[in-house]
């Protein structure tokens, strides 16, 4: 009876059908939890408003968004100093997000649920988003304009609205001019100082080229000047309205509008007021840069960066594998050497990232960079340009760690190429080399797609070699800008993978950090699903294009 | 080459070919083989071959498999030259011209010596680009010399009716008897004047094998054709002039219509009575 089971091939099937539902598992929980906890951050909390006994017997209120909740069985509670009652089996915990870390010190705390003596939620409880100390909790007061209160009671959350919405129009002015034009000057006076000491080092610095210079600093101090007065009414404007609201303890706190990111009333929020807002804070949190040591606000500088250097990666990958594949396959004598070769490639694939890293920083960065500096930016010394890590020497080094799947995809695709089709370019009367670049490798092409989907899949995952080669926690510029010549290769940048490392275990604050990890990760599954897509795409227009290989 | 002499059954063609032509028009031969020899590194594959291919007509190189005729016919065109290990001694001229000279390049006799393989090779492109890539590879891009020579090309090979509303359609959306022709187009789109076959039938259905016969037989007006058959019958049917060739060896030559009536040597007789091969 076994044994004919056996015969029959069923349990192989079974074995089969399970390593592969294990496999889909696997992938549908990581991306279903990635997804149920980074994309729920996004959602409008309610707020709860407690009644709390302390452990002193003092009745206090709290104010917070529920966070997680953990159920203790007592005996293990009693082991960590609870007090448990007998007829008590479990200790139920709550963690609430309370905010205001400017007065209290602290955004979170545990709570136990058989202290909570009443809870409810008041339509009017608000929760701002701060530029600094994170959110804060509690009701609305007044509005002032200077000193003086123009609005109380029911009026205030609708004055509040039109002040707000003009302090972030101003606030956004502030940042463009602050960014986008004094940036350009000081970018300009820079440069300026640079072309000076290039001339200087030259010898040909003299009272001409002096005049000249001066002329066009004077230019530059006019157009800063212009700006720094006009940056000056901006923030009086700014810095004129505040509210005043109270804490759960009854304090006062006046905020000065200028500080303030958003102000909502999550209770008297309907569904699709929910929604709406969902999709507008995804939206800021795709199109911002970060606050608060990366645990608040958008991270659109680590989605440039991420793809600003998975394409300089694959414009110089590619390439490099190609010719290194077809000299490989197409010209070199097949023999030992190659073989050799091949061999060494292979092993390439296998060494850790944060070797290559090790070598991008000691090559790359310090001997070729520093070589780099001394010969055409004697002017910059002592600080680096190209000396220190950077976008160029990530994306090269990233290069030289995927370059060896670009290279075996490409020579696979080379070697399914029929004899048949190169004989028949021959016969026509084409040299080797046009035989390869009309015929043979747009039939490759395919192949050498599938190489970078690959190198793109690995490169825009990889974290550790780029920690030592190019990627800081917060870069103040983005490596493409308005400013000549546009494309900054010697700038630092900023990356999803290495966000979600400094965002999850550099934060001095984890728990408020920690949605943003999730919310990070997905969003780095779908920027490097979005490139596989790309690539795939254009893989398979090609395929179809050239598909005499499958016949 | 000491070693051809000494063979006894050493064949000379170019002598039967004038004597079995001693009536007709005088036949001007357009290729010559003397001596030719070809090893696969040290294994020898052609023995000593001497013939003579007239210009215009159908030679047709029959024989067993592996006996040398397609390794003959490949290097006529030097295709050959990209096999490892090949070394080739003796001549074979193209109007007196040794195509083994240091000084000849290879291009430039693929263009002069056409060649049609055993399977449909047409590359993965559009009809059109089919028929133009040789021209292309010469630089010729004029829009109206490529649209002349796509009509004159594959009206040559009979393929112009079937294609001609579809021309921009990728050729692998054609039958394997359309290909075959289609390949024959490009093949004569440059305009060679020796055109290869390397058994062009083979790999089709009866129908299409009729249509390729016929096809040769027009195209015989401009062409000097060589063609490797293992069917005798299709020998019979399309060459003017037979070889059989036997172990590297070619055994007789002459105008088909003797060779398949009165063979002058044994072999040949065993080989097209059917009695082995």
């Amino acid at each position: 009876m076994i044994k004919t089971w056996f015969k029959s091939g069923s349990p192989w099937i079974w074995l089969n059908a399970a390593a592969v539902s294990t496999c889909l598992i696997m992938v549908i929980g990581i991306l279903g939890l990635i997804m149920a906890r980074g994309a729920g951050h996004f959602w409008a909390a309610p707020i709860v408003q407690l009644s709390y006994q302390e452990d002193d017997g003092q009745v206090k209120t709290i104010i917070g968004e529920h966070v997680d909740t953990t159920i203790t069985p007592a005996l293990m509670a009693k082991s960590t100093g609870f007090k448990m009652a007998d007829n008590e089996d479990v200790l139920v915990q709550y963690l609430m997000k309370t905010g205001n870390r400017d007065l209290t010190g602290a955004d979170f705390r545990w709570i136990q649920e058989r202290n909570i003596k009443a809870q409810s939620q008041p339509a009017d409880l608000i929760v701002i988003e701060r530029r600094e100390w994170g959110n804060f909790y509690g009701n609305l007061t007044a509005v002032k304009e200077g000193e003086n209160v123009i609005a109380t009671g029911e009026k205030a959350w609708d004055v509040l609205q039109e002040r707000l919405k003009i302090a972030l129009e101003l606030h956004e002015h502030i940042a463009h001019l602050e960014k986008k034009e004094i940036g350009a000057i000081n970018y300009g006076l820079d440069k300026l100082r640079l072309e000076q000491r290039a001339l200087e080092l030259k010898g040909k610095w003299n009272d001409q080229t002096a005049k000249e210079f001066a002329d066009k600093k004077a230019a530059y101090d006019v157009d800063y000047k212009k700006y720094q007065a006009q940056l000056g009414e901006l923030y009086q404007k700014v810095r004129r309205d505040s509210l005043v609201a109270t804490t759960e303890s009854g304090a006062e706190l006046v905020i000065p509008l200028s500080k303030i990111v958003d102000v909502s009333q999550p209770n008297k929020m309907g569904f699709f007021t929910k929604v709406g807002r969902y999709f507008a804070k995804l939206g800021e949190f795709l199109s911002e840069d970060p606050r608060e040591a990366n645990t608040e606000g958008g991270i659109f500088p680590a989605i440039f960066g991420t793809i600003m250097m998975v394409i300089m990666m694959s414009i110089i990958v590619t390439p490099f594998g190609v010719i290194a594949a077809v000299y490989l396959r197409e010209y070199a004598k097949q023999g030992f050497t190659t073989r050799l070769i091949r061999i060494a490639v292979n092993n390439l694939a296998g060494v850790p990232s944060i070797v290559y890293g090790v070598f991008g920083l000691g090559f790359f960065v310090y001997i070729l960079g520093g070589s780099i500096d001394k010969l055409f930016y004697p002017e910059s010394a002592p600080a680096p340009v190209f000396g220190t890590p950077g976008l160029m020497w990530a994306s090269i080094t990233l290069a030289l760690l995927t370059l060896p799947v670009v290279i075996v995809s490409t020579e696979e695709g080379l070697a399914r190429v029929p004899k048949a089709i190169r004989e028949g370019s021959l016969a026509l009367g084409a040299t080797k080399i046009e035989t390869l670049w009309k015929t043979v490798l747009p039939m490759a092409s395919p192949a050498m797609m599938t190489g970078l989907i690959l190198a793109v899949a690995r490169a825009a995952g990889e974290v550790a070699p780029l920690m030592l080669v190019g990627v800081v926690k917060l870069a103040p510029t983005l490596p493409l800008d308005g400013n000549y010549p546009f494309l900054h290769l010697d700038r630092k940048f900023m990356h999803l993978g290495f966000h979600i490392y400094d965002v999850g275990f550099q934060s001095p604050n984890v728990e408020a950090a920690r949605p943003l990890v999730y919310a990070t990760s997905l969003l780095l599954v779908v920027v490097i699903i979005g490139l596989n897509l790309a690539a795939i795409l254009i893989r398979n227009h090609l395929r179809e294009k050239y598909r005499a290989l499958e016949g | 080459m000491a070693s051809i002499e000494t063979r006894s059954h050493s064949f000379d063609a170019s002598s039967i070919l004038r004597s079995t032509h001693k009536h007709d028009d005088p036949v001007e031969p357009c290729l010559k083989v003397e001596n030719l020899n070809l090893y696969y590194g040290k294994k020898q594959a052609l023995h000593g071959i001497n013939m003579e291919m007239p210009k215009k007509k159908v030679t047709a190189f029959i024989g067993p498999s592996g006996c040398g005729k397609s390794t003959l016919l490949r290097c006529i065109n030097r295709m050959n030259d990209l096999v490892d290990g090949v070394t080739i001694d003796g001549k074979i001229l193209l109007h007196d011209e040794n195509i083994f000279d240091k000084s000849v390049n290879v291009a430039a006799l693929r263009r002069r010596v056409g060649m049609v393989f055993q399977k449909p090779n047409p590359f993965p492109k559009s009809i059109f680009e089919n028929v133009t890539y040789g021209l292309r590879i010469q630089g010729i891009n004029d829009k109206r010399i490529l649209e002349e020579t796509v009509e004159t090309s594959l009206r040559g090979a009979a393929l112009w009716d079937e294609v001609k509303d579809r021309l921009q359609d990728n050729a692998l959306g054609l039958s394997g008897g359309q290909q075959q022709r289609l390949v024959i187009a490009r093949a004569i789109a440059i305009a060679p004047e020796v055109l290869l076959l390397d058994e062009p039938a083979s790999a089709l259905d009866p129908i299409s094998t009729l249509k390729i016969e016929e096809l040769i037989n027009e195209l015989k007006e401009k062409f000097t054709i060589v063609i490797v058959t293992h069917n005798m019958q299709q020998a019979a049917r399309v060459s003017d002039y037979t070889a059989f060739m036997y172990m590297g060896e070619l055994i007789e030559m002459g105008a088909t219509s003797q060779l398949f009536t009165k063979p002058t040597k044994k072999q040949t007789e065993d080989y097209i009575t059917g009695r082995y091969g």
